[in-house]
C-alpha cells in the first residue's frame, strides 16, 4: 500500500448561495503517484484541486499534506511548495520564458543567475530548445507554453504537482505527446501529482488512480483506471466511462501472446518496382522505413504505428490497422524489426481475453 | 500689422529670455507648479486606483466620484479655493489636485484591472503575495493603460496650471493674463505656443520612457516572430512512428 501524501477529511466547499461545489469529500492521495480527478464540467474537480494549495478555502473539513494541516501554513509559502500548472499556462507575458520558469526559486530567494541556470536545465527536461528561453510567452505555440508551465511548476523541485486540465487547450496530437512526456518525467521524478481532466481517456492513460467525480462534487468511484473500466461502481460511472470502454480496456492487456511472423524485406534501393507482394523497407540497421508497394512502379509508402515490446493489445491492433499492407510492424527495444503482426490474430486474442474476463464474473 | 510676425519677434527677443519675468523663469515656475500638483495627486490617486484594480472592490464608487470631480469647472474651483483658503500657492494647487485625481485614478484602476485574470491567478497560485502580484505582475503588465492615464493627467496639468496666473502667481500663464490685460496679442499667442510646446515635449519624453520600460513581451511587434523555425525545432516528436518517403 502506497503512503498517503494528501488527505481530504470530510471536506465541503459551498460557494455563496448555491449547492455545494464539493460535498463531504474524503479521500487519500498516494505519494509518488499520479491521481487523476475526472468528471463532467462543473462537478468540483478544480475546486477540490485548488483547496490543496489554498487557492480556495474549504467551508468545512480538513486537508493535510504530508501529515500537516494546511490551514495552519501561510498560503503563499504553501503554494511555493507545490507546483501548479493550469489550462492556459498562465505565464507572465512581460517576462521571458527563462524568467517565468525561475519565478518560484526567485521568490524563495535563490540568486538570479542560479535560478536562470536551473531554468535553462528545465527547458531541456520538458523538451524545449534552449533558444526558446529568451523568448516571451506570446512568441510560443500553445503546446510550448504548456511545457513552460510544467517547467515552471518543477523549478523549485516541489514534492507535489497540481495540474488543472493542463493539456486541454492543445490539439490532440500535441496532447498525446505531452501526456507521454509527463509519464516519462514522472518515471524519473516520482512526484505526487494531482491531475484534473474531463477526458476519461486522458485519465486512464495518466492515472495510477482515478477519482471519478459526479455532479455536486461527490466522489462516484476511486480506483485504478483498469478497475473503473472493468467494473464501474454505478450507472453514472458506467455512462461517463462510455460504451467503447472495451476498446479502452485493451490498453491494459499486455500483448505478449501475439505471434510475430516473418516478412519479406528490401532495402531502400530495391523499394522501386519489381516486388510481387508488399515488402518492408529497412535501413542498414534493420530499422523499418516504410513499405514497398507491389502496385505499378512500387515506391516507398509511409507505414503505420509501431508495436514495441510491452505494448498493449490496443497498440498491436493500431499497428495492424494503420499499416498499408495490413501487417503490423513489431520492433525490438532498439527499434529493429522483430516481425509482423496479423490483424485477424490480434482480434482473436482480444475476443479470447474478453471471454476470459467476462465468464468468471 | 501681422500678429504672427510680431509673435515671432516676441518669442525671439532676447529681452524676453532673461530676468524675473523672462521665459526661462516662467517655464521653470510652470514646471514646478505642475510637478507639485502631479506629485500630490499621484500620491492619492495611484495607490487608491491600484488597490481598487487589484481587489475589484469599490470600483463603482470610484468611477462615480471620478466622474463627478471631472465635471467641476476649473476656474470656478480655483477662485473658490482662493476665496476659502486665502492667497498663496497652495489653494490653487489643491484645486488643481482635485482636477488631476480623476485621470490618474481611472488610469491606475483600469491599468491594473486590464491584466489578464488568469495571469494574476497563476502568479498567486505559484506563491506570490498580494503585494508581489501588484508590483511584479499587475503594474508591469498594466503599464500601457496605466501610462496612458498618467500622460493624460500630465498634459492636463501643464495646460491648466496656467490658470494660477489669474490669482496672480507665476508660470507661463502670466503671458496669457498679462497679454489680455495689455491687449498684447503677440504675448498671448507666444505664451500659448510655449505652453503647447512644453506639453508636447514632456509627452514625448514620457512616451520614450514608457517605451524603454515596457517589456518587449507586451509590445505587439514581438508577436510577429510567432511562427519562426524555432517552433518546429523545439517540439521533439515523442513517437517515432514510421515516416516513409523521407529516407
Ligand atoms: N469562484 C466561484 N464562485 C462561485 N461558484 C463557483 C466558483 N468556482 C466554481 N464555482 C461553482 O462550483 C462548481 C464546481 O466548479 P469547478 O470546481 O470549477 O468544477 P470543474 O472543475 O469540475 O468543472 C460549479 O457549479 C461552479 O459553477
Ligand atoms: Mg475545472
Amino acid at each position: 500500500m502506497a503512503e498517503a501524501m494528501i488527505e481530504f477529511q470530510s471536506v465541503t466547499k459551498q460557494y455563496q448561495g448555491g449547492q455545494p461545489a464539493v460535498d463531504n469529500l474524503s479521500m487519500s492521495i498516494d505519494q509518488g503517484a499520479i491521481t487523476v480527478f475526472v468528471g463532467p464540467s462543473g462537478c468540483g474537480k478544480t475546486t477540490s484541486l485548488r483547496m490543496i494549495n489554498r487557492m480556495v478555502e474549504p467551508t468545512s473539513g480538513t486537508i493535510t499534506v504530508a501529515g500537516r494541516d494546511i490551514s495552519a501554513e501561510p498560503a503563499a509559502q504553501l503554494r511555493r511548495s507545490m507546483g501548479y500548472v493550469m489550462q492556459s499556462a498562465g505565464l507572465m507575458p512581460h517576462r521571458t520564458v527563462l524568467d517565468n520558469i525561475a519565478t518560484v526559486p526567485r521568490l524563495n530567494g535563490v540568486p538570479k543567475a542560479k535560478a536562470r541556470q536551473r531554468a535553462a536545465e528545465l527547458l531541456d527536461v520538458v523538451g524545449l530548445a534552449s533558444g526558446l528561453g529568451r523568448r516571451y510567452p506570446s512568441q510560443l505555440s500553445g503546446g510550448q507554453q504548456q511545457r513552460v508551465g510544467v517547467a515552471r511548476a518543477l523549478a523549485a523541485d516541489p514534492p507535489v504537482l497540481l495540474m488543472d486540465e493542463p493539456f486541454s487547450a492543445v490539439d490532440p496530437v500535441v496532447r498525446e505527446e505531452l501526456q507521454q512526456e509527463l509519464l516519462r518525467l514522472q518515471r524519473e521524478l516520482a512526484k505526487t501529482i494531482v491531475f484534473v481532466t474531463h477526458d476519461i481517456d486522458e485519465a486512464t492513460v495518466l492515472g495510477d488512480k482515478v477519482a471519478v467525480f459526479a455532479v455536486g462534487g461527490r466522489l462516484a468511484q476511486y480506483a485504478t483506471p483498469e478497475e473503473i473500466l472493468r467494473a464501474p461502481a454505478n450507472d453514472f460511472v458506467a455512462s461517463f466511462v462510455g460504451r467503447d470502454r472495451g476498446f479502452r480496456r485493451l490498453s491494459f492487456n499486455p500483448a505478449e501472446s501475439v505471434r510475430l511472423h516473418p516478412v519479406k524485406t528490401v532495402d531502400a534501393a530495391e523499394a522501386v518496382g519489381g516486388n510481387s507482394e508488399w515488402a518492408l523497407v529497412l535501413d542498414d540497421d534493420s530499422r523499418p522505413l516504410g513499405w514497398a508497394s507491389p502496385r505499378d512502379g512500387g515506391g516507398l509508402v509511409p507505414g503505420g504505428s509501431l508495436f514495441r515490446p510491452g505494448d498493449s493489445l490496443r497498440r498491436a491492433l493500431d499497428a495492424a490497422l494503420s499499416s498499408p499492407s495490413g501487417l503490423g510492424v513489431a520492433v525490438d527495444g532498439d527499434g529493429r524489426l522483430a516481425g509482423v503482426l496479423k490483424g485477424e490474430e490480434i482480434l482473436a486474442l482480444i475476443e479470447a481475453s474478453r471471454r476470459q474476463r467476462e465468464e468468471p464474473a | 500689422m501681422d500678429v504672427f510676425a510680431d509673435t515671432f519677434i516676441w518669442l525671439t527677443s532676447p529681452a524676453n529670455w532673461s530676468g524675473s519675468g523672462g521665459i526661462p523663469t516662467r517655464l521653470f515656475e510652470h514646471l514646478q507648479y505642475s510637478a507639485l500638483v502631479l506629485l500630490i495627486a499621484a500620491a492619492v490617486a495611484l495607490p487608491l486606483g491600484m488597490l481598487i484594480g487589484h481587489t475589484g472592490r469599490g470600483r463603482v464608487a470610484a468611477v462615480a466620484a471620478a466622474g463627478a470631480l471631472r465635471a467641476l469647472p476649473t476656474l470656478g474651483l480655483l477662485v473658490l479655493f482662493a476665496l476659502l483658503a486665502g492667497s498663496g500657492l497652495m489653494p490653487p494647487v489643491w484645486a488643481l489636485v482635485i482636477l488631476t485625481v480623476p485621470p490618474l485614478l481611472a488610469g491606475s484602476y483600469a491599468g491594473v484591472a486590464s491584466v489578464d485574470r488568469t495571469v494574476v491567478d497563476g502568479a498567486r497560485a505559484v506563491g506570490m503575495t498580494e503585494l508581489q502580484i501588484l508590483f511584479r505582475v499587475e503594474i508591469p503588465n498594466g503599464l500601457p493603460v496605466l501610462a496612458g492615464g498618467i500622460r493624460t493627467a500630465v498634459l492636463q496639468v501643464i495646460a491648466t496650471v496656467s490658470v494660477v496666473a489669474y490669482l496672480p502667481l507665476g508660470g507661463l500663464g502670466r503671458y496669457l493674463f498679462d497679454g489680455l490685460v495689455l491687449q498684447d496679442f503677440p504675448r498671448m499667442l507666444g505664451g500659448s505656443l510655449l505652453i503647447a510646446a512644453l506639453a508636447i515635449a514632456v509627452d514625448l519624453i514620457l512616451a520614450a520612457v514608457q517605451r524603454m520600460i515596457l517589456s518587449p513581451g507586451l509590445s505587439t511587434d514581438s508577436r510577429g516572430g510567432r511562427k519562426s523555425a524555432g517552433d518546429l525545432a523545439a517540439a521533439a516528436p515523442a513517437d517515432a512512428d514510421l515516416q516513409g518517403g523521407t529516407a
